[in-house]
């Protein structure tokens, strides 16, 4: 991947090569161990459909969390990751026994002196699943 | 109901929460992040969404958590975190509204370092009607 340094010649509208992740209903229990975040919609199906929802659902901060590693890596690593921020629009749904995809792509929309500013695009199975998902990373 | 009394207050908490290098590792291992020496830009939620729960669902600010659901995030980091870190976290009530029967509040996590601000996060949190 692309990171910052070679991102210099970049200009406003570059597009960013797409990444996909995959989720599965392991990696919401490993979310779910690693982030303290033990909602039962994450990882009981029956529960998930008691309170209305298709399936089990993914964290939120799951998604965000891997967009975010898409960020840090055009970024040449985490600590150059300035703001970051999104709208959690649609659900990731996970089916037992499935891999879903994430799909991330972003468009560099700003450069400043010292940062690039992105806007990035995440969808599963086709669905927009992130708004407004920006971040800002230091050259 | 949230309390209106309530917004603009800020927590501030009083334990210093320290980050060990296993709960980056663990973080990193779900996204396959190699980089461990750095958290990775979310990984402070873990902080952040345990203290406003503590908080907003105590008696006297009344959220109800069980139909919460996260509306949107923002993260703004100052200063990169990294395991040996003790960090203490204030939180602020931004805003409140009801909207078609939904409460909509949006909080702000400040996260500090020896009182150097390390990360503020804005967290809307929707209470489903």
């Amino acid at each position: 991947m692309v990171n910052a340094g070679g991102a210099r010649m970049m200009e406003v509208g570059a597009v960013l090569p797409e990444k996909v992740f995959y989720i599965d209903r392991e990696l919401l229990k490993q979310y779910a161990d690693a982030s303290g975040d033990q909602n039962p919609i994450h990882q009981n199906e029956e529960f998930a459909l008691s309170v209305g929802l298709p399936n089990v659902i993914a964290h939120g901060m799951l998604s965000m969390a891997l967009v975010g590693k898409y960020v840090s890596d055009f970024a040449g690593g985490s600590a150059k990751v300035l703001e970051y921020g999104a709208r959690f629009t649609k659900p990731v749904i996970v089916p037992v026994g499935e891999k879903v995809d994430l799909t991330v792509s972003a468009t560099v929309s700003e450069l400043g002196d010292d940062s690039i500013s992105l806007t990035l695009s995440a969808t599963s199975a086709g669905v927009k699943v992130l708004g407004m998902a920006k971040a800002v990373v230091r050259k | 109901m949230l309390n209106p009394d309530s917004v603009g207050r800020t927590f501030a908490g009083t334990d210093v929460i320290t980050i060990s290098q296993s709960e980056i590792d663990a973080f990193c291992a779900v996204i396959g992040e190699t980089e461990t020496e750095i958290a990775p830009p979310t990984f402070t939620i873990r902080i952040t969404l345990t203290q406003f729960e503590e908080i907003l669902t105590q008696p006297e600010i009344g959220l109800d958590w069980s139909r919460l659901v996260h509306g949107d995030q923002k993260f703004e980091i100052f200063s990169p975190v990294k395991a040996g870190d003790g960090l203490t976290c204030a939180a602020t009530i931004e805003s409140y509204r009801v909207a078609a029967g939904s409460e909509i509040v949006t909080v702000r996590s400040d996260l500090q370092r020896a009182g150097e601000l390390v990360i503020s996060a804005w967290s809307t949190l929707v209470v489903r009607a």
